[in-house]
């Protein structure tokens, strides 16, 4: 941690690292967390509908469920472990692989701070991009609902109606609190296993795969505590 | 000049290095040979600090390296150049990118500067028109030519190769030899080569400090290496019996390097 925290020997390089950190995990994921959070909307509309279709409820209520289930809990849980997914593995194996053929050594000689050179900027990458990610996600989400429920027969005008009913903007900040602890989490989950990898190419896989599922577990888990503590 | 006093090097309770003193002087291709196992990696990993050593002392022309604070040990690894086994470059960078690393890193050279200084590096271990290829697009080869230049960018005045013939065919192994050799001296480095290549040895070897099972067995140069009568030596050089049959049949008249 201290490592981490040492001087840059080179500012503009770590920025340069920075950046490129940024658009591998913002640009790098767009499209997944896209698409899952877009159907996931759609199908929250369309379940919710059918449910409510023996019941007295009023249709706008939709718009209600799928703005709030996705920006206080699908948003940021689901685009949580999709990153654990893809993000978490691809640094775990990035940094594993650093590792293992000596690249990482190679820093050290130069007398370049490996922890900081190679660490620091992925997390703090994951926490600037990983917010506005599960934003677009919540946003996609929502649109995906709206998609669904005027295919299945629900007017916009309702669908919009419910999206403005009882709206809390609090509900943002669990949703931002939330996208902030599991982008720290996923990204020293994952550095932590790749950088610390011992042996060769198959230790590099464990090594993923174990930044996949502890990454994935935490997510829930702080979910759970985030949710205990805001709500 | 880098002296090693007594240096021992333990895992747990297996003992690795088992107090090595030694030293390596300036414009020398100083080689470490031995078996595998015999503690070469882990001597070279203590000697530019990647590993800490249990007890003894290392220094760098008269500096104590070991009890040295990591940001005084900064200090002296901007002088040390490394070609690693497997050459080490960074996959995300270009051939170029990996030799201007350094110097984008600790140089204040204008960026014309830079490239004038990676080029005049990429020149001198041949390697022209390469620049803008990725690592997974040369060959090995090329790849420790390129290690070689990113290693010698920051004109260092310690220069590491761990293993630097492994995986090359014969006549690029010579090529690199004869590259390394050729730096060593046109810069007055002091070079340090850690091998189990005969013909290295045989090529290069101005100084030869022989491991075995942790200790230092032997030392001195390639002329004396034929000479000597250390068994354990003389098995490890001549470990086939084809290479025994050729020194019985050419007496002490087998060719040396230049």
């Amino acid at each position: 941690m201290r490592d981490m925290l040492a001087r840059p020997e080179n500012l503009y390089m770590y920025w340069k690292e920075l950046l490129r950190q940024m658009n591998g995990i913002g640009v790098g994921s767009l499209i997944i967390v896209g698409v899952i959070s877009l159907f996931v909307g759609a199908v929250t509309a369309l379940q919710f509908a059918y449910q409510m279709g023996t019941t007295f409820f009023p249709d706008y209520l939709i718009g209600f469920i799928v703005r709030d289930t996705m920006i206080i809990e699908l948003a940021p849980t689901l685009s949580g472990l999709v990153l654990a997914g893809k993000v978490g593995s691809n640094m775990a194996s990035e940094l594993g692989t650093m590792r293992i053929s000596e690249q990482i050594d190679a820093l050290e000689i130069m007398g370049v701070n490996p922890n900081g050179y190679l660490v620091m900027p992925k997390i703090i990458a994951a926490i600037f991009i990983v917010p506005p990610l599960i934003v677009l996600a919540a946003m996609l989400g929502i649109y995906g609902g709206y998609w669904a429920a005027e295919n299945y027969g629900i007017s916009p005008a309702n669908y919009q109606k419910g999206l403005l009913y009882l709206f809390d903007p609090f509900n943002v900040v669990i949703m931002t609190v939330k996208s902030v602890i599991f982008a720290f989490l996923i990204a020293s989950v994952a550095c932590y296993q790749g950088f610390y990898v011992k042996g060769g190419a198959l230790d590099i896989g464990r090594a993923s795969t174990r930044a996949v599922v502890y990454g994935s577990i935490l997510v829930i888990f702080f979910d759970y505590i985030v949710a205990l503590v805001l709500t | 000049m880098i002296e090693v006093k007594d240096l021992k090097k333990s895992f747990d309770d297996k003992a690795i290095l088992k107090g090595i003193s030694t030293s390596f002087e300036a414009g020398k291709t100083n080689l470490i040979i031995g078996t595998s196992g015999s503690g070469k990696t882990v001597f070279v990993k203590c000697l530019v600090g990647l590993l800490t050593p249990t007890s003894g002392s290392i220094s760098y022309d008269g500096i104590e390296f070991t009890s040295l604070s990591q940001r005084e040990k900064k200090e002296i690894r901007t002088k040390i150049g490394m070609l690693f086994q497997g050459s080490a470059l960074f996959d995300s960078m270009t051939v170029e990118e990996n030799v201007m690393f350094p110097l984008n890193m600790f140089s204040k050279m204008t960026s014309k500067e830079k490239v004038e200084r990676v080029n005049f590096c990429l020149e001198r271990v041949n390697l022209v028109g390469a620049n803008k290829k990725y690592p997974a697009e040369i060959s090995g080869g090329m790849m420790k030519r390129v290690g070689i230049a990113r290693a010698i960018v920051l004109n260092p005045k310690y220069l590491f190769c761990d293993e630097p013939n492994s995986g090359l065919d014969p006549k690029t192994a010579l090529v690199i030899d004869e590259l390394l050799s050729d730096i060593t001296h046109e810069y007055n480095m002091t070079t340090i080569i850690n091998t189990h290549d005969m013909n290295s040895v045989m090529g290069m070897g101005e100084k030869i400090v022989f491991l075995h099972q942790g200790y230092k067995e032997w030392e001195g140069n390639r002329h004396e290496l034929l000479e000597s009568d250390n068994e354990t030596l003389y098995d490890f050089i001549f470990a086939s019996e084809f290479l025994k049959e050729l020194r019985k049949g050419a007496g002490k008249s087998i060719k040396l390097g230049k």
